[in-house]
């Protein structure tokens, strides 16, 4: 391989090209997919100057071992993802999360754990030259759509680059990791509600669940009491989305996440809230969680302000600050008198 | 009656359902919803909708809160439903080839007998309908298929599968499926069908369409064999499956 690229001495358990979503073809069974954690695609991504869908490397649990085979290249990692860089002759150095770094060619970056939470994401300056398929470069395994015939990294694949060196300018970090959100996850109930019996609503909105031990990007499996269904758990198949909660049979309740079926039989009880889906997907197994019932414009207002949140961060961008040191132009521009008084006010 | 009907899907999605069951004519209104939404979008109305997705008896409607909301993009949508009967639009009709052989059909002797017939009825009864596609949907290319005679008509299995195998014909209810891909499933297998229902390698990589018409032909294994060669090499036009109207 001639152009710059990132060479994978080691694919880490399950590192996968992801980028906002394959939208559009779901009426032809063609799932969403993309980064489960959208909200770290972006801010990594804005991190090293990429607009923000642009597609990164989705890790989950254990990380990948690159080789940088280009002049330069610059990195952000979002995430709790555990990150050494090794140069020959140094002893391996820890790079921290939510800034950037600049690496030159041959030094390797090894992606370690991921803790705390079930995925990381790592984004490169430009993005990788890659084809999409139908206008997105996110990864769906089941159907092999995406690079690489749809697979995970392994060892011997190749990242093709699209800039041959790191872009100019200094190092950049966010002023503070995002908000996630804690406590109960927020859900608007339905779209089949009404087939549950009303003990089974009360139940959902207030008992605790656990992840159980299926957890993969194509759902949760929720470990937790039995939701009674009024008269049998099918209905015609039809749509789904991300966040959708199904409940088959047996009473125990699956949270679907991106690579979800595009269509499905089981009864909905209630759909995760959009604010509230980063969070959830980063969730392993074991993980406890709850539910609280909000409106569709409560929702829809929860997601908005998350938007401001995000915006907020990006424009606090700013350059990475030696450790204790002053930063001589915030100094010069902020203003360090508001809030004084004349004198004569009351 | 109570359609058109809306159900919420979480804050990026709501339903429109235009009736109850799985029957032709609620299903040409939503195919016809599906295609008039689509239409305005390209028009550049109900802007923030990000898709469609038309199944038996519902249209979900995806967008995005943060370019538009529920209680603008709803009344907008449900002013598009169709009044009245829509009439069927005429789809393409395919023939598919379809082996019976027991090896590929491990649900076939179970099947039988839940439905009091002998074996060998099966395969003709299965091969001898025309079905209707009513929609596309759980997996890329897969396609839900109306009009399982009557006496083959039988719940899903209890237990799904974890695996079935590619290609595998599924029956279930009054609906009959090709699994275009391995994956867990609850169907009766009763055949397995060479042809590739999505192939990225294709222009259009999806093979069926919702409104299109299928007809299975049965093949012997040898010639089963000879097809699946050519649909993984690439060389199986699907042209050639087209069935005269």
């Amino acid at each position: 391989m001639s152009g710059p690229h990132l060479e994978v001495l080691d694919g880490g358990l399950f590192t996968t090209v992801q980028d906002l979503g394959r939208f559009g073809h779901q009426a032809l069974g063609i799932p969403v997919a993309g980064a489960l954690d959208p909200i770290g695609l972006r801010l990594a991504n804005a991190l090293v100057g990429n607009p923000q869908g642009t597609a990164a490397l989705e890790i989950a649990y254990l990380g990948p071992c690159l080789r940088v085979a280009a002049d330069s290249v610059r990195i952000a990692a979002a995430g709790p993802l555990s990150l050494l860089l090794e140069r020959p002759g140094e002893p391996p150095e820890p790079l921290a999360p939510w800034r950037s770094h600049t690496l030159q060619r041959g030094w390797v970056l090894r992606a370690g754990p991921v803790t705390g939470a079930a995925v990381a994401v790592l984004a490169v300056a430009g993005g990788f030259a890659l084809p999409p398929f139908l206008g997105s470069l996110s990864t769906y395994t089941r159907a092999g759509l995406g690079p690489f015939d749809g697979r995970p990294l392994a060892a011997g694949v190749v990242l093709p680059l699209t800039r041959p060196a790191a872009p100019a300018g200094e190092e950049v970090e966010l002023a503070e990791p995002p908000d996630y959100g804690s406590g109960p996850v927020r859900v608007v109930p339905g779209p089949q509600a009404e087939r549950f019996d009303e003990a089974a609503l009360d139940t959902f909105l207030s008992a605790p669940y656990r992840v159980g031990k299926e957890a993969d990007r194509m759902g949760l499996r929720l470990d937790g009491p039995a939701l009674v269904h009024l008269a049998g758990a099918d209905v015609p198949s039809d749509g789904l989305v991300t966040g959708s909660i199904q409940v088959p049979g047996s009473g125990q309740p699956i949270l679907l996440l991106n690579d979800h079926q595009t269509a499905g039989g089981y009864t909905k009880i209630a759909t995760v809230i959009s604010a509230d889906l980063p969070r959830v997907a980063r969730l392993r197994s074991g993980d406890a969680l709850g539910f609280r019932a909000v409106t569709v414009a409560e929702a829809e207002a929860l997601r908005r302000r998350q938007e401001r949140h995000l915006s907020g961060l990006v424009a606090g961008i700013s350059r990475v600050r030696p450790p204790g040191g002053i930063d001589l132009e915030a100094l010069a521009t902020s203003n360090l008198i508001s809030g004084a008084v004349a004198g004569d006010e009351t | 009656m109570g359609f058109p009907r809306t159900a919420s899907a979480g804050d990026t999605a709501f339903h429109v359902e235009l009736g109850d069951g799985i029957d032709r004519a609620t299903n040409a209104r939503v195919m016809a919803l599906h295609e008039r939404v689509t239409a305005a979008r390209a028009a550049g109305a109900l802007p923030g909708v990000v898709e469609t997705v038309p199944s038996f008896r519902s249209l979900l409607v995806v967008y995005d809160p943060c370019a538009t909301a529920r209680a603008a993009l709803e009344p907008a949508v449900l002013a598009l439903v169709p009044e009245g009967e829509v009439p069927a639009a005429a789809g393409r009709l395919w023939r598919l080839p379809a082996c019976y052989d027991t090896a590929f059909a491990p649900d076939l002797e179970d099947l039988a007998r839940a439905c009091g017939i002998a074996p060998e009825e099966v395969a003709p009864r299965h091969a001898a309908a025309e079905y209707h596609v009513y929609m596309l949907g759980f997996m890329p290319g897969l396609a839900y298929m109306g009009g399982l005679d009557p006496v083959l008509q039988r719940p899903r299995r209890s237990e799904p599968r974890v695996r079935v195998p590619a290609g595998s014909i599924g029956v279930a209810g009054a609906l009959t499926l090709v699994y275009p891909w391995e994956s867990p499933g609850g169907w009766h297998l009763i055949g397995r069908c060479p042809v590739a229902l999505f192939d990225r390698r294709r222009a259009e990589p999806v093979l069926l369409a919702a409104g299109d018409r299928v007809r299975f032909e049965p093949v012997d294994r040898a010639n089963f064999e000879e097809l699946a060669a050519a649909a993984r090499d690439g060389t199986l036009d699907s042209e050639t499956l087209l069935g005269a109207a």
